[in-house]
């Protein structure tokens, strides 16, 4: 469990649109990595190269190594049903199974595996519920639609559902950007009750969320409008709100641009 | 200036004139009035003329009333939306009508024995008979169509939606369109062509069924393939990101997710061709005794029994029309009710 995760001279394509220029870094385990930086800059597509989501998108392709623990996902033969089991994410939107009950979306990674086991079924759902911070609240409604929760709950469904299958590494896409402000404080606190547990990317447009929950923080910028993103610099939280080394990221974040 | 404007009327500029609905009910039974003596002083007659001629003139007087006295905006308004109601009832009208008059004249020879009797051996003039191997022949042909076109055309909509990237797929998605506008007769012509003259089969339930599934086939692409493209992409990605497969992703999330639409679409393709005369008539022939056996011999079907019945030149025959046509259009509503319930059971829970 919790394994780091390495990039070495990552370039990320969409078709000809070259999104994502020489990528390199290290995503430590049981600690929290932020990404950060204006809209359009690449974090998200970084971030979904490291269980090969963007592979969803007709066209994409990665050149460079994404290792998981020293191993490359993108060598030939991986499978990336494989590298997702590993990998787990959490998105912008909460997206609970619409015809699933409560249950049936935390152990559906689980049960459209073939786990047929009622037993292992009950226990893997409390204990991720639990996980979550959300056992309490729903304990009495299993059966109940997961689309009956508010947009908090249901966020906290999805990650409930992303550690019930026990990745290695849990993904989270601007997680809170379509929560009110105390789901989004229920979700930072269950962020930093996980990283005991997962190896944490995330990306978020909230700064003061970087600075909250993350112990390392990347910023990614756009040098023109018509060149690939690139990461500026990766240090830890503090370092990058108290005294980055590079003035880009300091007017980021002092506000001069983005 | 609008202060100037409210302080010299004495009013608020917000507030219009506006006609109250007694000054309407005026104009309408005016309306009325003005047609019943134009009825009387001139030689129009009828009372679907007489409806018209108050409907035209009350529109006509209630916008000019409004014009005056509540100003151009709102006389716009009520015009238009006189428009749209009127269009709106005369939709239905023809609906209704159909509807009524089939009601009228089959429930008159309907009755039980109608229902379980042939017409084996029943001249056209005689008063028994019955149309039992006609709804087996047409509960047969439109099963066994469903049976062949429903998995057929989801399997397509899902390569179209989930699989195709390319010329494949437009290719196929271009057929399918084209094969929306095939006229019936066509369908069946092709059978004919194919099954009873080139492969030297005989008329049956069966070749009459292939004609409908290639009926059926392009609605059941299209609705489908509407129905799988607005399931979220975001269901599609929370489930890969689990680890689960692209297959398993699609027959488990995506498909339960767009079931209420994809059946609805079903339903509708299975009422369109449940209706269907022309390919009938040259691939499964009619057949006036009971054919249980859909894949060998000629069989009866409803839409076939009322054709031929209709055109017989005797009111027996015209009556069982009728009757048979109201017991197709109670199939359809039943098919349609049984499709909604089904529909909501499978729908997305909120």
């Amino acid at each position: 469990m919790a394994k780091n995760v390495q990039m070495k001279d990552v370039d990320i394509y969409y078709g000809k649109f070259h999104a994502v220029q020489g990528v390199n870094l290290s995503v430590p385990p049981h600690a929290v990595t932020a990404f950060i930086g204006p809209s359009g800059c690449g974090k998200s597509t970084v971030l979904r190269t490291i269980n090969r989501m963007h592979e969803v998108i007709p066209g994409a392709r990665v050149e460079g190594r994404v290792e998981l623990d020293g191993e490359d996902i993108y060598r030939p033969g991986v499978d990336p049903v494989e590298v997702r089991r590993a990998v787990g994410m959490v998105f912008q939107r909460p997206n609970p199974f619409p015809t699933m009950s409560i249950r049936d979306n935390v152990v559906a990674g689980l049960k459209l595996q073939r786990v047929r086991n009622k037993a292992q079924l009950n226990e893997v759902t409390e204990r991720s519920l639990r996980g979550a911070n959300l056992w309490n609240e729903v304990k009495d409604r299993l059966g109940k639609p997961g689309g009956s929760l508010s947009g908090g709950q249901q966020q906290r469904l999805c990650i409930a559902r992303a550690i019930a299958v026990q990745p290695d590494v849990l993904l989270m896409d601007e997680p809170c950007s379509a929560l009110d402000p105390i789901s989004t404080l229920a979700i930072e606190d269950l962020i930093g009750k996980l990283k005991q547990d997962y190896t944490i990317v995330i990306v978020t447009h909230n700064m003061q969320q970087a600075a909250r929950v993350s112990d390392r923080t990347g910023f990614f910028n756009l040098p023109a409008a018509d060149k690939p993103g690139r990461l500026v610099e990766l240090d830890d939280t503090e370092k990058i709100f108290s005294n980055p080394a590079e003035k880009a990221t300091e007017d980021y974040i002092s506000g001069r641009f983005g | 200036m609008t202060l100037v404007g409210a302080a010299s009327t004495g009013s608020s500029a917000l507030i219009r004139a506006r006609l109250s609905s007694w000054s309407l009910a005026a104009i309408a039974a005016g309306a009325v009035a003005v047609t019943a003596v134009l009825f009387a002083a001139t030689p129009m007659q009828g009372r679907v003329a007489f409806v018209l001629v108050a409907a035209v003139l009350y529109v006509v007087a209630q916008t000019t009333v409004s014009a005056l006295v509540e100003g151009r905006r709102r006389a716009k308004d009520r015009l238009v939306t006189s428009i749209v109601v009127a269009c709106s009832c005369a939709a239905v009208l023809p609906l209704v009508a159909v509807l009524g008059f089939t009601i009228a004249k089959g429930t008159a020879v309907l009755s039980g024995s109608f229902l379980t009797h042939t017409m084996r051996g029943v001249a056209e003039q005689d008063a028994n008979g019955g149309i039992y191997q006609a709804i087996i022949g047409t509960l047969e042909q439109v099963g066994l169509a469903t049976l062949m076109a429903v998995p057929f055309g989801l399997l397509v909509a899902i390569y179209l939606v989930e699989y195709s990237s390319g010329r494949l797929g437009r290719f196929v998605s271009f057929f399918v369109d084209v094969m929306t506008g095939l006229p019936s007769i066509v369908a069946g012509l092709f059978i004919f062509a194919l099954w009873i003259l080139a492969l030297g089969q005989s008329f049956s339930g069966f070749a009459g069924s292939m004609a409908l599934t290639v009926l059926m086939l392009p609605t059941v692409v299209r609705s489908a393939e509407e129905m799988l493209k607005i399931v979220p992409d975001g269901l599609r990605e929370g489930s890969y990101a689990l680890g689960i497969q692209k297959w398993v992703t699609v027959v488990r999330i995506v498909l339960p997710s767009a079931l209420a639409g994809i059946v609805t679409g079903v339903m509708l393709a299975i009422a369109r061709v449940t209706g269907e005369t022309a390919p009938l008539l040259v691939t499964v022939f009619g057949n006036p005794a009971l054919n249980f056996n859909p894949f060998s011999g000629a069989q009866a079907s409803l839409p076939l029994f009322v054709f031929s019945e209709a055109g017989l030149p005797n009111e027996t025959a015209v009556n069982r029309a009728w009757a048979a046509a109201l017991v197709l259009i109670l199939i359809v509503l039943a098919l349609n009710v049984v499709a909604r319930v089904l529909a909501r059971l499978a729908s997305v829970r909120s």
